[in-house]
């Protein structure tokens, strides 16, 4: 697997490339260059069009105006089995495989129809040596954990031996300890002289792997630098455009009593490659944020469904608001004693896309403030609520009362959690409250969430950033494989133990120190 | 090439209310063109179709009577479609609603159990005896579907024919008029079983009022309680439904029971109001026609009424071209087909935004 060198120029060149949807403008003007064996950062907050230009080049999408060569040499991508031909590869943020088919399945559908399956084995092997990236070819994609499925997309890119490998937010997904991993293994590519197109905005991960940065802002590049060079401030400050404020936390928080109690609570999946959740108990006291880490997938969303009320199916006393037992009561129920929810999809889930934000009101809150008596809605009075909302935490949207599907993430983020927030809850139970959210948006509701704790609500935050984790709550557990970790102090933990939990190897000990 | 349907980014209120219209003048001109096809003049059959019926006041209030069965089975069909469920069944819901509450005329039938209370009691209980019998048989499909997942598009439209041929034993065995000549045909109803005229004629009868308001009452329903909205939230975002609190399976039900319900109601009238008496078939497929009116009303009531009036308008114009125009009675159906069509189109085309590209498929 040798790399072809063209000497000289760079290896993709793009000039002037613009693509528009409608009136929108997502990329705007954008010139980029990658070098042979470089490793290039693509960098720029949630919308600000990172993603759409690396679909240009990759083929999946047509640039509105622009060119791109590529060798020296200018083509237009009718696809990406074009770009893959011309030694582009890409590794996506969401997997595209397939549960129930094994890894060497899975790699055989990308690949040309001759290849053979065992042939297929044998270089499945070859790369995964390669690498040092351990890949069974025979396991089914269900049983492997995050940072095993990314390995597969992986291979699968490589496989076809490309000159330019793209990886979009590659350690989303992932523990401490899989990125360095998979950092170990971009290394080997670099040195091989293949070139990176490296997309994210984990500033640290950028200034350890990238020598050259492009900054994206609102669809225009804002900035070209060597990140090696910058501190992660400037960095910022550049992809932000404005500084960011830190978050408010007051230092030493009263612990009041326990509001919201989880005790021994095992629930069997409801669905197929589902989590079962295993003897999980917590407490989390008045004025505290308690924060649940861990990698995707290990029984968030399960809990979740179980601490709203969406799933039912526990012993009552398992869940209790306030000393109620209510792990038999529905979601409404749970609202009335106090406690509020904030699911991670915001679209579908928190909030109806296609409903007006009068009504996203009515959906969560029609129990709680008044919005519905005797089964009639008062949308008057629902609207009213909504303005409220959108004042008190800065909701930028179109037009008076638009659909929520119409407002960015950020601010549909913003309102989703105000609304619930604004009811003064007792308990705040919310999931990946800052994903894919802008980055003052995002301290904008690490912010309300410290306030709402620091006036006497217990919050529970589930979230894989590690970073927001230790930002803002005062005890931390880990769950992995549908269990929970002791809690740790988040002042005296290390990222080191949270990661190990999160891999589940720390559970032994911690499991011992319990009893 | 690929054909690509994006979504698009807002819906306006004008595409709203022009894709119906264009999707019933494009049915229009296709129809037209079916009939030209026939070596018939498409200007005379339009003429015939849709203008005539309009003139004069017999058939004005014929087209109120057909409409109203129309606009009763789909105002409770908006409720399971906009949930986003499919009763395709209404048409046996309202062949047992007939059944069940013309029985009661039957039973009653020359004075009997009128003694000592009087017959006062009779209508009021046909009708709510035809709205529960269809209530009760659309929870077959429901009831199937929350215990056991099976598709209620599938069992709903089975029962159909399971309801028509009940109907079909017992109008020509038990029901049948012992001294009709052996006409497969029940006894004519008594006048205290029957409802009442509104208008000379005789064919104006009470039922249009109870469709209007159906109407009425649907509009409130979605406008301002919590149950309209939850309808709306569990078609639309069926997890947010559920964050919501709403439980699906209650819902499902629900919109069951009134579509069916409905349906059921929708039957009785036909049978109370218009016939007079049971038969082996009481219903021109009003059931299913009622799905092309839910759907060109856009699901909304007030849509459904003028959609009710429109489809009505079809059966009225194609008995005359029949006589007029010797076209044939299936042209009818044929026409209905094609209107669903256009407005199903319409709907994507409001929705989506039609892209041909050329080139390799990804």
């Amino acid at each position: 697997m040798d790399v072809q060198v063209t000497e000289g120029g760079p290896l993709l060149s793009l000039r002037g490339i613009v693509k528009r949807f409608g009136d929108f403008v997502a990329n705007d003007h954008i010139d980029l260059d990658i070098h042979e064996g470089e490793a290039h950062a693509l960098i720029g907050e949630n919308g600000a069009g990172k993603s759409t230009l690396v679909k240009i080049i990759y083929g999946l999408l047509q640039p509105t105006e622009g060119t791109i060569a590529i060798a020296g040499e200018q083509v237009r991508l009718s696809g990406p089995e074009d770009a893959r031909t011309r030694g582009i590869g890409m590794v996506f943020q969401h997997f595209s495989l397939f549960d129930n088919l094994t890894v060497a399945e899975n790699i055989a559908l990308v690949l040309p129809r001759d290849q053979n399956l065992n042939g297929l084995r044998g270089r499945i092997a070859e790369v995964a040596e390669r690498y040092r990236m351990p890949l069974e070819p025979d396991r089914e994609v269900w049983s492997l954990s995050a940072g095993e499925r990314q390995r597969i997309e992986i291979a699968r890119c490589l496989l076809q031996n490309p000159r330019l490998v793209i990886l979009d937010e590659p350690t989303s997904v992932l523990t401490p300890q899989e990125s360095y991993r998979l950092f170990e293994t971009l290394d080997r590519l670099k040195s091989e002289g293949r070139s990176l197109l490296y997309i994210s905005h984990k500033l640290d991960e950028v200034k350890r792997l990238c020598e050259r940065a492009t900054i994206l802002r609102l669809g225009k590049k804002v900035g070209y630098c060597d990140p090696r060079k910058e501190s992660a401030r400037s960095l910022a400050a550049l992809m932000v455009g404005t500084q960011i404020s830190d978050i408010h936390a007051p230092t030493a928080r009263a612990a009041g009593p326990q509001r919201l109690v989880v005790d021994d609570l095992s629930i069997e999946a409801e669905e197929i490659h589902g989590v079962d959740l295993e003897h999980i108990s917590l407490a989390v006291r008045a004025g505290e944020v308690f924060g649940i880490a861990g990698v995707a997938g290990n029984g968030q969303s399960e809990l979740f469904a179980v601490l709203s009320g969406e799933r039912i199916g526990t012993r009552a006393e398992a869940i209790r608001i306030d000393g109620a037992e209510t792990g038999g009561d529905d979601i409404t129920r749970r609202r009335l004693l106090g406690a509020a929810f904030v699911p991670e999809e915001r679209n579908g889930h928190a909030a109806a896309p296609d409903f007006s934000l009068t009504e996203n009101v009515v959906l969560s809150r029609h129990a709680t403030a008044g919005v519905a008596q005797h089964g009639l809605v008062s949308f008057d009075r629902a609207k009213a609520l909504a303005q409220s909302i959108i004042s008190v935490f800065d909701v930028r949207k179109a037009g008076p009362d638009p659909a929520a599907r119409t407002l960015s993430g950020g601010n549909l983020q913003k309102f989703v959690v105000g609304r619930e927030i604004l009811s003064e809850p007792k308990i705040l139970v919310v999931n990946q409250p800052t994903w894919g959210v802008d980055a003052a948006a995002c301290a904008a509701i690490r912010q309300a969430l410290v306030d709402l704790a620091a006036r006497g609500a217990a919050v529970l935050l589930i979230s894989q950033d590690l970073d927001e984790l230790f930002e803002i709550c005062d005890r931390i557990a880990v769950i992995h494989d549908g269990r929970l970790s002791e809690a740790l102090d988040a002042r005296g933990a290390t990222r080191e133990e949270i990661g190990l939990l999160m891999t589940g190897t720390g559970h032994q000990t911690a499991a011992a120190h319990a009893h | 090439m690929r054909i690509d349907l994006e979504a698009r980014p807002s819906r306006s209120l004008a595409l709203d209310i022009g894709a119906p219209i264009v999707a019933l003048i494009a049915a229009i001109l296709l129809g037209g063109l079916v009939v030209w096809l026939m070596g018939k003049s498409p200007t005379r059959a339009f003429s015939v179709y849709f203008i005539e019926p309009l003139l004069e006041g017999w058939s004005l209030q014929e087209l109120a009577v057909k409409a109203c069965p129309l606009v009763l089975i789909a105002i409770g069909l908006s409720f399971c479609f906009r949930a986003n469920l499919w009763n395709i069944g209404a048409e046996g819901q309202f062949v047992i609603g007939g059944l069940v509450g013309g029985w009661l005329a039957i039973a009653t039938h020359d004075g009997a159990y009128q003694s000592v209370i009087g017959g006062w009691w009779i209508l009021p209980a046909m009708l709510v005896l035809g709205t529960l019998a269809g209530a009760l048989y659309a929870m077959i499909p429901a009831l199937l579907r929350v215990w056991l997942g099976v598709s209620e598009i599938l069992t709903s439209l089975m029962l159909v024919y399971v309801a028509e041929l009940i109907l079909d034993y017992l109008s020509r065995g038990p029901l049948r008029d012992p001294k009709g000549f052996n006409f497969p045909q029940s006894v004519t109803f008594d006048d205290v079983a029957h409802l009442p005229y509104l208008a000379e004629g005789d064919r104006l009868h009470a039922g249009v009022i109870l469709a209007v308001l159906a109407v009425l009452i649907a509009a409130f329903i979605f406008s301002r309680t919590l149950f309209g909205f939850e309808v709306r939230l569990v078609g639309d975002a069926p997890r947010a439904a559920r964050f919501a609190g709403f439980s699906d399976r209650w819902l499902t039900i629900a919109v069951f029971a009134i579509s069916g319900g409905l349906a059921g109601l929708a039957g009785i009238c036909e049978v109370a109001g218009q016939i007079g008496q049971l038969q082996p078939t009481i219903s021109p497929g009003y059931g299913f026609t009622a799905i092309i009116v839910a759907f060109l009303g856009r699901l909304s009531p007030f849509g459904i009424l003028i959609a009710g009036l429109v489809l009505a308008l079809t059966y009225i114009g194609g008995e005359s071209a029949q006589v007029a125009l010797k076209l044939p009675n299936d042209m009818t159906r044929a026409f209905q087909g094609l209107l669903l069509m256009c407005v199903l189109i319409a709907d994507a085309a409001t929705r989506y935004r039609i892209r041909f590209r050329l080139g390799a498929l990804a």
